[in-house]
């Protein structure tokens, strides 16, 4: 009986250990393609008539090298494109991490008149597509004189960014209440119970906070490219690699680019969450469940 | 119906009851719905009047000093002590007049037309002595009026929210006066809004922020589907308003050639089927993959995780336009390769652009991209939920001879159904708004102009046919309505949805 249970776990572990390792090839694939293919020194050419079976799924070894990524930084605008990504991602998610938390913790934790139509407006506003007030916007900051500025754009990312506070309020709900009562009594006031308490037992929701706020100007091209035209000064990263994988831009070799671009620009992004990852699973299941 | 009653019928038995069950509560909730926002209204109102005879018995009863503040906001703070904070009330009214006087009014009475200004008509003597004459340049647009007109209406709603709290604060320091209490000072009051109206200050630039670049341009675009704004060269820049003609305009159909009507038709439709291939593909698949990872006895839990994790890591977009190329037609197309190595075709199979059986294809694959972008979000999200799960569930389960995909469905499933719904529901609106997948995958294609309106395709959603109507065509007007409809089909579809949560929670009950 026992040994054929163990039998029964030991057929069933190896079926799932066939299975996770398959979707891990599937998953991890994409990524090693594009890791080995921005090293190839013969950029693959989609311009080229098809041939099946011209080139291998993979680069052979022989054929890597760091032409693409010399390229890249020689001859585009590849540098000025990453110091505006980088610009932008910092200063919108400093905007909109302190909107997002102050606006989490008073709607948590503090009772006021205003606060459930407050709640419901927001709820209602959240309903429209977010993407129609872009449109929107750039009439706006047409007419504020802030068009086809940074300015402009980090305003957009990190204006609105007090609506997304739903995360972040649950985690802020599930803190106890009697931390409060016990800090009110000893005679804090609610902005130090806010800033000495609250906040430095909250790491791992305002990390959270911080990592999607930075990374959402990170990887967004659409409102650069409604905002920003034709500007190439002006573009964001995200912006420039859309360019590069237009068919009509492939001739002059812009596939390339494309690949050692973005491998560039996900390195940070990678490396910082991973390193965050714990913090960003404890967010995100702190606050996704209560809603 | 009783417990045991229920657990007498049979399956088929069972879920007709539910079934029936959950349609004879939608009536219910949409009455409830409406009775919750008519009791709302009525609330609203109860309130307003209160306040509103507050503030006249306010008048009436008050001294002369609260009289005079009816007037010129911040009078009685200034006479009875409190001067810094009168003189803002006062710096407040001034400044309103200013901008009504220098700036407000005219686009508020420009606003009932929209119609642009134009300088003094041109006239030019032509050589045979005929005069020529021509509208003059163009001084104000009309979107500018538009948008100063709404801006003008959202700063004098704001005044007369400010001009109640003064009155109102003109009658509490009159009270305290009266009662022998003392008058706070200024000081006094920026205290407490660090304690006891801490929230203000919390509160106050977020909202500021979310006025002005979340409600502006969506009052903005919501009053732009009501004109005739679009990019035909003079309504540009000079257009009135249209009422229900956009609308009206989505909805046209012809007999011959493909129309708006049956575009929005058909684009509707693939929404919905997208929206909810895309959110229950990703939520299931992803807690089966997230159960076999915690599997007990299985090892290198760590190893498992991060490979899935690393595809969250890289940024959507460049994993979006790499398997776009991934999936292309391209020679150098990995999927083709191994098609080719494995199966021995000798054609490139375009799997995103193949119009074959009205875009299959193109279908089926934007769903597994969104699946392989997805589900490791699932992963992250809902393992630690699933490890909540009490382990003796199962181990009785198991006794009783359930198999895994029987203590799935019926311990797993809803279990975390009943926790995770509010999620569950984000994510489809959100896949109903899913721009990146659709724009950076397919850009909607495989274009097809005898079923689409031009430029349209199969796997176009509601946001990219918005998006092809507005940047493509210059369509705003058009493209705003279509925004509304959007936000009308996510509203009753959470409406639904909370419905059905409900029903499968007295359906809880019975378990």
């Amino acid at each position: 009986m026992i040994k054929s249970y163990k039998l029964r776990r030991g057929i069933a572990n190896t079926f799932i250990y066939v299975v996770l390792a398959v979707l891990s090839l599937v998953w991890i694939f994409p990524l090693v393609w594009l890791v080995l293919h921005s090293f190839r020194i013969n950029p693959i050419d989609p311009t080229i008539a098809p041939v099946i079976n011209y080139h291998g799924i993979f680069p052979k070894f022989n054929e890597l090298g760091f032409d693409n990524y010399i390229s890249l930084f020689r001859d585009t605008e590849y540098l000025v494109w990453f110091k505006n990504t980088f610009i932008v991602a910092v200063f919108s998610c400093i905007i909109s991490t302190l909107s997002v938390l102050m606006v989490a913790y008073a709607f948590s934790r503090l009772r006021f008149k205003a606060r459930k139509p407050f709640i419901n407006v927001g709820m209602i506003m959240g309903m429209f597509p977010g993407f129609m007030t872009t449109i929107a916007l750039y009439h706006i900051l047409d007419i504020l004189g802030l068009g086809r500025t940074h300015v402009g754009l980090v305003l957009c990312y990190s204006g609105g960014a007090g609506l997304g506070y739903l995360v972040a309020k649950g985690f802020f709900d599930t803190i106890p209440r009697a931390l409060d009562e016990a800090a009110t009594i000893d005679g804090a006031n609610k902005n130090q119970i806010f800033w000495k308490i609250i906040l430095p037992m909250s790491k791992p929701i305002v990390i959270y906070t911080v990592l999607t706020s930075f990374i959402g100007p990170w990887c967004d091209f659409i409102l650069v490219d409604i905002l920003m035209g034709n500007e190439r000064q002006l573009w964001t990263v995200s912006r420039g690699l859309r360019e590069w994988t237009n068919y009509q831009n492939m001739s002059n070799g812009s596939f390339r680019w494309f690949l050692s671009g973005s491998v560039v620009v996900a390195i940070p992004i990678t490396a910082l969450f991973l390193y965050m990852q714990k913090y960003y699973v404890e967010g995100v299941t702190a606050g996704g469940v209560k809603g | 119906m009783k417990y045991t009653e229920y657990m007498a019928l049979n399956p088929l038995q069972r879920f007709w009851y539910n079934f029936k069950n959950f349609i004879v509560s939608i009536p219910r909730g949409i009455g409830n719905f409406f009775k919750a926002i008519g009791n709302g209204i009525v609330n609203f109102f109860k309130g307003l009047g209160k306040g509103i005879t507050e503030f006249v018995m306010g008048f009436i009863r008050g001294d002369i000093f609260t009289k005079i503040s009816y007037f010129i906001m911040g009078f009685g703070n200034i006479c009875r002590g409190q001067v810094i904070k009168g003189i803002m009330f006062l710096l407040i009214e001034v400044g309103y007049i200013f901008f009504m006087v220098f700036f407000g009014a005219d686009y508020l009475s420009m606003f009932t037309t929209l119609r642009a200004v134009r300088g003094e008509p041109v006239e030019t003597i032509l050589p045979g002595g005929k005069v020529d004459v021509r509208p003059g340049e163009i001084e104000v647009y009309s979107y500018q009026i538009l948008l100063f007109g709404i801006l003008a209406i959202l700063v004098t709603v704001a005044f007369i929210a400010l001009y109640f709290v003064s009155t109102k604060s003109a009658r509490t320091v009159d009270a305290m006066v009266k009662n022998g209490e003392k008058v706070p000072k200024f000081r006094d009051e920026l205290k407490d809004l660090l304690d006891s109206k801490f929230h203000a200050t919390l509160l106050a630039t977020p909202i500021v922020l979310i006025c002005v670049f979340v409600l502006l341009p969506l009052l903005f675009m919501i009053v732009m589907a009501f004109t005739g704004f679009s990019g035909a060269e003079k309504s540009y820049v000079d257009f009135g308003w249209v009422g229900f003609q956009q609308f009206a305009e989505i909805f046209k159909t012809s007999e011959t050639g493909a129309s708006m009507g049956s575009t929005f038709a058909k684009v509707t439709g693939w929404t919905l089927i997208w929206a909810v291939c895309a959110t229950f593909s990703n939520y299931i698949l992803g807690m089966v993959i997230a159960l076999m990872i915690n599997k007990k006895g299985i090892k290198l839990k760590k190893l498992w995780r991060t490979m899935f994790v690393m595809t969250v890591a890289v940024p959507q977009f460049v994993t979006l336009l790499l398997m776009a190329q991934i999936l292309g037609p391209y020679d150098y197309s990995p999927m083709n390769l191994i098609f080719a190595k494995l199966f021995g075709s000798t054609e490139a199979i375009d799997f995103l652009g193949s119009t074959v059986n009205n875009g299959l294809l193109p279908r089926i694959m934007v769903i597994v991209v969104n699946c392989w972008v997805g589900i490791p979000y699932t992963i992250l999200m809902t393992s630690g939920i699933l490890m909540n799960i009490p382990e003796d569930l199962y181990e009785s389960a198991r006794i009783d001879g359930a198999g895994p995909v029987k203590s799935f469905t019926k311990i797993t499933l809803p279990y975390m159904l009943f926790v995770t719904t509010p999620y569950l529901i984000t994510q489809f609106i959100g896949n109903v708004n899913n721009f990146n997948v659709i724009f950076l995958l397919t850009n909607g294609g495989p274009v097809n102009n005898l079923q689409y309106r031009k430029g349209m395709g199969h796997t176009d959603l509601l946001i990219t046919l918005l998006y092809k109507l507005s940047i493509n065509d210059k369509l705003y007007g058009m493209g705003a309505a279509i925004g509304i409809l959007v936000f009308i089909v996510c509203a009753t579809l959470s409406l639904v949805t909370f419905n059905m949560t409900k029903s499968a929670k007295n359906e809880e009950e019975f378990s």
